[in-house]
């Protein structure tokens, strides 16, 4: 599968299937600092994903205050 | 599959803090319900207010905007053009965007165009660090505009994360006066308007999925001159005891509005006595010449210093080190 990640904004192409959480775990990335959106859509954390779908890892944290 | 708590339709996103999953109907029936309450809670808006939204382009401002105008709210946005090279005139590009397909009047001011500096020239030449240069320039413009536009109250996008994370520090030094002004709704005072925080029960990662399920396009990148700040560091830590026990950053932060509250209404109050209007502008402040006043005397006279001087370097970043 194909993974867009943010900050900075890069790809990473991945094997096999793994659901939302387990992709997270691999890429080290938390939860609650995180949303996944498979296809267009966002998903949540039991999702399976396949290796034909195109993920966004989307990073929710601002930082200013 | 997860099905929604609502309607046990197909869900869009858990949030463990509520032991759930939500449907994207049901996730913005959350977040209207939760942004509803904290109005109420806190008695922050009326219906007939004139609201200024403090619009950055990124998710909670356009989160909170969206959200009054569901709510039925009359809401115009600000702008504020700071000067943060390609990152700014991104952001600048979704607010506008925002605006211009919902109708939405979107005031905008800018920092060099109108003051003759931007954040990073100011950092540079005052010495200060870029958020410190960048909130007070947010602060006083904001406040300026709201009154010089009529408006009764200025709403702004902070939610529960940031509040958490402020709370933390402002805990860890148990400085009291900045507790008090942490209050989601400070009263009108003479010269400053009314401030709210209609967001504070949302946390980021559910103004994020208002976003994403509204259609509503915002400024993913973090701000490069925020990286590794104080500010994220809190919430890094905030997170990792919310993830070992959801609804942590909840208790901290509604707990501190609950119990802490009551105890420093007042307190914010008594902190402006004693102001008299700046020389320069006629803002409160405590000297003679306003704080902000002061840093465009500085900032404004200093050659314009590039983003790429300044910016932090980013924090290593998940995914790039085994892929």
């Amino acid at each position: 599968m194909k993974v867009l990640l943010r900050n900075p904004r890069r790809e990473v192409d991945l094997e096999g299937a793994r659901t939302v959480l387990g992709l997270l775990t691999e890429l080290g990335l938390d939860r609650e600092s995180h949303l996944v959106i498979r296809n267009g859509e966002l998903v949540p954390g039991d999702t399976r994903l396949e290796g034909t779908d195109t993920i966004e890892i989307r990073p929710v944290i601002s930082g200013g205050s | 599959m997860a099905k929604c708590r609502v309607c046990r339709g197909p869900a869009v996103i858990d949030l463990p803090r509520h032991n759930a999953h939500f449907c994207a109907e049901h996730l913005q029936q959350l977040c209207r319900r939760q942004v509803e309450q904290a109005i109420a809670d806190h008695a922050m808006l009326e219906r007939g207010d004139r609201i200024l939204v403090a619009v950055s382009g990124g998710k909670d401002s356009l989160a909170v905007w969206d959200l009054l105008v569901e709510l039925g709210y009359r809401a115009d946005g600000l702008y504020l053009g700071l000067g943060i090279g390609d990152y700014s005139d991104d952001s600048g590009r979704y607010a506008r965007d925002f605006a211009d397909v919902r109708g939405l009047h979107l005031r905008t001011v800018d920092l060099r165009e109108d003051h003759g500096y931007d954040v990073p020239t100011a950092a540079r030449a005052t010495g200060r660090v870029p958020c410190s240069a960048c909130g007070l320039s947010k602060r006083h413009l904001f406040d300026a505009a709201a009154r010089e536009g009529g408006y009764d109250v200025v709403v702004t996008g902070h939610n529960l994360d940031d509040e958490a994370a402020v709370l933390l520090g402002n805990t860890l030094r148990w400085d009291v006066d900045y507790l008090a002004r942490q209050l989601p709704c400070l009263p009108a005072t003479d010269g400053f308007p009314r401030k709210v925080k209609p967001l504070v029960r949302l946390t980021e990662r559910e103004t994020a999925a208002w976003c994403i399920v509204r259609g509503i396009d915002y400024q993913v990148e973090e701000c490069p001159m925020a990286a590794g700040n104080k500010h994220l560091r809190y919430k890094a830590t905030l997170n990792a005891l919310e993830a070992a026990s959801p609804g942590t950053k909840a208790a901290f932060y509604l707990g501190f509005l609950e119990r802490m509250g009551p105890l420093l209404e007042g307190r914010s109050a008594a902190a402006v006595d004693g102001l008299r209007a700046c020389a320069r502008c006629g803002a409160p402040t405590t000297g003679e010449v306003c704080a902000f006043c002061r840093l465009v005397d500085v900032a404004a006279a200093h050659e314009p210093v590039p983003v790429e001087h300044l910016a932090r370097r980013p924090r290593r970043a998940a995914g790039t080190a085994s892929h």
